[in-house]
């Protein structure tokens, strides 16, 4: 029974070394960026793979974004209508959130395509 | 050789080849090529324990050639012979080493049989990308190798040749 106490320790070996092989080489949506502009003119891109918080400043007033999880969504404003903030996540090529208030568009651009819009075309 | 050891290893690699058969009719996995039962290896197992070092080997590789002229092709061939090698080479030394039950050889056997397979993947198409079902194969090798191990525990511990 001594040899199936080593069994065991092999086994559980295995896994945690296919967990860490897991951890290491899953696909990763590398590349996917959140494009923000305002007015027209980029005001900066974020990789969608750190998470972080945006402050957009803008002539009409302010967007907080917010980068978690691999999706971008606009979770604080101060804009009149609130669409932003209801746009919830975005995180496939080319969707994007639009604040026409403050003329801020922030837009994903690479990483994982939109298979909604795929099947559409 | 003597004859009925001989009888017997023959009887073991017909019967490693009608399980490599059996196992090639069932497709266990759509997405992670090469995810498999690896049943072959119960007799494999057995053969190490039951028969020897030298018996296992010539009836895992004799197993792959005659898969290789006739269910499989040439470019399967490398693939199975690469995660034959490997896994036999493991099997042999952690048998030797002593600590492991035939239970803990079956696992090592069935990842490095996986292994095998996967260097050679990234050796055809001289690329790293397929190092992405590493961690699927790895997986599935273990708790392949922990059903089939099991199953050849009790076949070592009750068959007496």
């Amino acid at each position: 029974m001594k040899q199936l106490r080593y069994d065991l320790i092999l086994i559980a070996l295995l896994l945690l070394l296919s967990a860490a092989a897991w951890l290491l080489l899953r696909p990763r949506g590398e590349g996917a960026v959140a494009v923000v502009t305002v007015d027209g003119a980029e005001a900066g891109r974020y990789p969608l793979s750190e998470d972080r918080t945006v402050w957009i400043e803008s002539p009409g007033g302010y967007n907080l974004l917010t980068i978690a999880g691999g999706a971008a969504a606009v979770t604080e404003a101060d804009c009149g209508d609130h669409t932003c903030v209801r746009t919830g996540e975005i995180r496939l090529d080319g969707q994007s959130i639009i604040c026409l208030p403050h003329k801020v568009v922030i837009t994903v651009e690479g990483g994982e395509a939109d298979g909604v819009d795929l099947s559409a075309h | 050789m003597e004859t009925k050891h001989l009888t017997r290893l023959g009887l073991l690699t017909a019967l490693a080849l009608a399980l490599s058969w059996a196992e090639s009719t069932i497709p266990l996995s759509v997405s992670v090529p090469g995810v498999k039962l690896g049943l072959p290896n119960l007799v494999v197992v057995f053969a190490l324990y039951r028969l020897g070092r030298r018996e296992a080997w010539l009836l895992s590789l004799v197993r792959v050639a005659l898969v290789a002229a006739t269910f499989g092709n040439a470019f399967s061939l490398w693939y199975s012979l690469a995660g034959a090698v490997l896994s036999l080479l493991g099997m042999t030394a952690l048998k030797a080493w002593g600590r492991l039950s035939p239970l803990g050889v079956s696992v090592a056997g069935g990842v490095l049989h996986n292994l095998g397979q996967i260097l050679v993947a990234m050796a055809v198409l001289d690329s790293g990308a397929v190092l992405a079902f590493l961690p699927m194969l790895l997986l599935s090798g273990t708790v392949a190798g922990v059903c089939v191990g099991a199953a050849g525990g009790i076949l070592v511990r009750r068959i007496r040749l």
